[in-house]
């Protein structure tokens, strides 16, 4: 790294356990193809990414709802400088979307050419597997 | 609360620091904050360090008390600032209320990063996660710039903002840090230069990205009483301060055409100070991506939402324009050693308001002596805004 005189620290690799336990139906539902979102029973807001506990009213009362698939493209990126962990990636298309139920999500855009991209063009949140995990991501709408 | 001023400020040389360690970095900007202040470690009552990397991109965790007692400040009320990119304002701000309380006569606000100990993708790997790792980074790997990448686009699709518009920031922030002696980058650059340099997180390309900076800066914050006692000469007060945060979700943004933090910041720090935007006669705003000086500019009350790209058009935001705006080379090239940051602004104020900008070319003509910082952590996601006056 340094031209000049270093001592290496002592190494070490770490990786997290994240609890989902209070999320587990989006984790499930994501393995069904299904993307959820969480709505509190109290004040009625809606949430994604979806929470266990609401933050305008304080209530824990939640149910799970199904998101719509239809996104407007509010804004995106193609990353290419990647982080650490995405080396092994192509470059890829970061974009916000904002569905009917009035959340946004943000999440790769997939299967358009870069050119093809603008802001607020039409996309479909869909739910694919990459490396033997589902995650949603936006891609082409069907052709009507 | 009390009145408060900066009696003393120092600035380390930013750049690739490789030849000194987090404290030994440190030390180079308490050192002549102390002197310039006149008094010794033994008077500092408390210290706020900023410094967001601790035990991440560097190897102590506990930054605060290595440098504490490197710089003889062992005793002293000590805590750790983080608020990412803002670190080191959030740690001005809290050594400004120990003094304007009365709690504390002195207090030191220290800003250091080492953030060249890793290699780049790693230090990708670390900034990219510092927002919502869970929602934005674990699946989709999304970077810091490409988190002010996402605001480029729609504030083009929005305003008409071009590719040009967000080089002319940074060729003009280039000029300025080739006449600061501190600065990282101090190579001058063309529109077409910056144009054709690699893409980073499109449309951001190198030369719209601040660079990976070590750096370190300090302020000494004093009461009325204490100026009066040291007979300092020309003290510079801390007229305003103004916070606010944001979401840590990107997606829960109102829009992505400005930073509502920096909005709402702005108007309490203009308030605490009173005055209006169009008074501020210097500001150092957040460039740590060419299109966030455009934004700034608006956020911050410069000119009409939309019609920043007009700013850096009209040449309005340099030395001679009608504010000028990062005349020490901004994060953008001056570098974002992201604890020192905020107080690399405030040094750059003060010695801006007493007359002592380094090198004079860059010095900045005054009237009312009344000069803005502002630092943005994350996205908008953290935003302190202060006013100093002379």
């Amino acid at each position: 790294m340094s031209s000049l005189p270093t001592i290496k620290t002592r190494p070490i690799t770490v990786s997290q356990d994240v609890p989902i336990s209070k999320t587990l139906p989006f984790w499930e539902g994501l393995k069904q193809g299904k993307v959820l979102a969480t709505k509190c029973k109290k004040c009625g807001k809606v949430y994604f990414p979806p929470v266990a506990d609401c933050g305008e009213c304080l209530s824990s009362d939640i149910e799970w709802i199904e998101l719509s698939d239809e996104a407007t493209i509010e804004a995106f990126t193609h990353v290419v400088v990647r982080p650490l962990t995405f080396q092994d990636e192509k470059p890829y298309t970061v974009a916000i979307g904002r569905l009917k139920e009035g959340v946004r999500i943000l999440a790769w855009l997939v299967g358009f050419k870069p050119s093809e991209i603008k802001v607020g063009m039409s996309a479909k949140l869909t739910v694919i597997e990459k490396d033997g995990n589902p995650i949603y991501v936006f891609t082409k709408p069907e052709q009507s | 609360m009390r009145k408060v001023a900066v009696i003393g400020v120092g600035c380390a040389k930013y750049g690739v620091r490789n030849d000194v360690n987090v404290a030994e970095l440190a030390f180079e900007a308490f050192k002549p904050a102390v002197e310039e202040a006149g008094i010794s470690p033994k008077d500092i009552e408390f210290v706020a360090l900023g410094s967001a990397g601790a035990g991440a991109w560097y190897e102590e965790n506990l930054p605060a008390v290595v440098v504490g007692e490197y710089c003889g400040l062992t005793g002293a009320g000590l805590a750790r600032c983080e608020a990412a990119c803002a670190s080191g304002s959030a740690a001005f701000a809290m050594a400004y209320w120990a003094v304007a309380s009365g709690q504390a006569d002195i207090a030191l606000a220290l800003g250091v990063e080492k953030m060249r100990q890793v290699d780049t993708p790693t230090m990708v790997e670390f900034i990219g996660r510092s927002g919502y790792y869970l929602w934005e980074f674990h699946y989709f790997g999304l970077t810091f710039p490409g988190y002010y990448a996402i605001h480029a686009t729609a504030h083009m699709a929005k305003y008409g903002t071009t590719e040009e518009d967000l080089a002319l920031v940074a060729v003009k922030n280039h000029k300025y840090a080739s006449m600061n002696p501190v600065a990282h980058l101090r190579n001058r650059i063309t529109v077409e230069e910056a144009l054709r340099s690699p893409v980073i997180a499109w449309p951001l390309k190198l030369f719209d990205c601040c660079p990976i900076t070590d750096g370190a800066a300090a302020a000494i914050l004093a009461s009325e009483e204490k100026v009066k006692q040291l007979k300092v000469e020309t003290p510079v007060w801390v007229a305003g301060l103004g916070y606010a945060s944001g979401t840590a979700n990107l997606s829960k943004r109102r829009d992505y055409v400005g930073l509502e933090s920096t909005v709402k910041a702005a108007q309490q720090a203009y308030k605490m100070a009173e005055v209006t935007p169009d008074q501020i006669e210097l500001a150092l705003v957040h460039d740590c991506f060419t299109i966030a000086e455009i934004m700034a500019y608006e956020d911050l009350g410069f000119c009409k939402k939309g019609e920043g790209a007009k700013l850096i058009r009209e040449g309005q935001t340099e030395i001679g324009g009608k504010i000028p705006v990062n005349v020490d080379g901004g994060l953008k090239a001056k570098g974002h050693p992201i604890g020192a940051t905020g107080i690399g602004m405030i040094y750059e104020l003060v010695k801006q308001l007493i007359g002592e900008a380094k090198e004079p070319s860059r010095q900045v003509p005054f009237k009312n002596y009344i000069a803005l910082a502002h630092n943005v952590g994350g996205t908008g996601h953290y935003c302190y805004v202060t006013i100093l006056k002379r």
